[in-house]
């Protein structure tokens, strides 16, 4: 027999917390870039691919990308859970989304990484 | 207090009439904050991948990109973007004092949704004054 309680638990607590720390980051990457423009009174083409060609920045990059697209999956899973409610057009979304973040990920690799 | 203890009280709704609602300023900041989140993802994520790979690519690429963003549709809808990062920006930092318990009564969370819409919006039109 199955007694486990659907409410009060915490099965959203890692989603919730996800949510937040994944926007934390993104928001440092984000001011990262406003200091760089501020500093630099702009930012050229030079300046562009100079930052780019640092591994630092590309790894920095990557990540704030990872943060942001997991932090997206976690709003737009919120948004199919409250508005669509027959279970296989939500299951449908809820792929598409995962697929389409997925395929997004791999492309900034392949952009950041990926041959010149 | 356990959950299995509460009192159920009266029964919640389990249906909302969208178009009969009046949301107060904090719900029209936290409805926003969703429907930027949603554009954000449906548009601004494939873009900023769409302008990254260009900006990288060859000079030529980059003179490309650079036409592009010169065209006074693609500059609307970088402009709407730019709303949707500012308001889903500033009202994230909101939430996030929320969750810490800052300016949780209702009249400092009325004032500070006013200033996250405020604030965006000017942040908005200050960005829309350099793309014109």
């Amino acid at each position: 027999m199955v007694k486990r309680i659907a409410v009060g638990a915490h099965y959203g607590l890692k989603d919730w917390l996800a949510q937040r720390v994944t926007a934390v980051l993104v928001a440092l990457y984000t001011l990262l870039w406003v200091g760089i423009a501020v500093y630099h009174g702009g930012i050229d083409e030079a300046l562009w691919r100079a930052l780019f060609a640092s591994s630092v920045f590309r790894v920095a990059t990557l990540l704030f990308g990872l943060a942001l697209l997991w932090h997206a999956w976690i709003g737009m899973r919120d948004i199919w859970m409250d508005y669509v409610k027959p279970t296989a057009a939500r299951l449908t979304l809820e792929v598409a989304t995962l697929v389409a973040l997925a395929g997004y990920g791999a492309w900034l690799a392949e952009i950041l990484w990926g041959a010149r | 207090m356990p959950v299995l203890e509460r009192p159920l009280g009266r029964p919640r709704p389990v249906y909302l009439n969208l178009l009969r609602i009046r949301l107060p300023l904090p719900g029209i900041v936290s409805i926003l904050h969703r429907i930027s989140g949603a554009g954000l993802f449906l548009v601004g994520i494939p873009l900023l991948l769409l302008g990254l790979q260009h900006s990288l690519g060859s000079p030529e690429e980059f003179a490309q990109l650079r036409a592009a963003l010169a065209h006074p549709l693609v500059k609307l809808v970088l402009f709407a973007l730019a709303w949707a990062y500012l308001h889903h920006f500033c009202a994230g930092i909101r939430f996030l004092l929320l969750d810490v318990h800052r300016g949780i009564e209702l009249a400092p969370a009325r004032r500070s949704s006013l200033v996250v819409l405020i604030v965006s919006l000017a942040l908005t039109v200050a960005i829309g004054a350099r793309l014109w």
